[in-house]
């Protein structure tokens, strides 16, 4: 799993069926010291996280999993909201 | 999932059985901005996306999960037409 901020939403009418009714997000990967890592990706949200939360996410055919018995065709999914996370000093 | 701009469309007359009657187009990746950073990737099409679309493509074994993909040897499948992308900094 990794960490990332939402940074923004996705508008989608003409999609899968089995996306209906899943939101969709932008999230940004971010580093342990909250800088970005990598590109921006979708992500779908299955913890209603909003734009501006820093969550973790699951990539891979895991992220269908919280919609089980449905399985929408997604490869990255928010599975928790991050209150807050701590580094030791190495 | 990958946000991507469809750029063209791909013909295989010589392809695997299962991939008879799927379209496949030509994406480039991009950023929620708009834009691309040189990478071009196959995507086997399920909504009926056309050339000049923003597109959401899923990649690797969940692309099978798409609809009508179960059990295709396909690793990247557009699964919805973008109508907007919304991002604050």
């Amino acid at each position: 799993m990794q960490l990332a901020r939402v940074i923004g939403d996705v508008v989608v009418t003409r999609k899968d069926e089995n996306l209906t009714g899943i939101k969709l997000l932008v999230v940004q990967p971010l580093t342990p010291e909250r800088k970005p890592a990598g590109r921006p990706l979708v992500a779908v949200d299955a913890v209603g996280a909003g734009v501006g939360e820093e969550v973790f996410f699951v990539r891979g055919k895991e992220a269908s999993f919280p919609f089980y018995p449905l399985e929408p065709p997604v490869d990255a999914g928010i599975v928790g909201i991050v209150d807050h996370w701590d580094l030791e000093n190495t | 999932m990958l946000l991507a701009k469809i750029v063209g469309t791909v013909v295989a007359t010589r392809k695997d059985p299962r991939l008879v009657s799927h379209k496949l187009l030509v994406a480039r990746p991009i950023d929620p901005g708009g834009k691309t950073d040189g990478n071009y990737l196959v995507a086997v099409d399920t909504v009926d996306a056309g050339v000049g679309e923003t597109v959401l493509i899923v990649s690797g074994s969940s692309a099978r999960m798409a609809s009508g993909m179960k059990d295709c040897p396909v690793d990247a499948a557009i699964v919805g037409i973008i109508d907007m992308i919304e991002v604050s900094d």
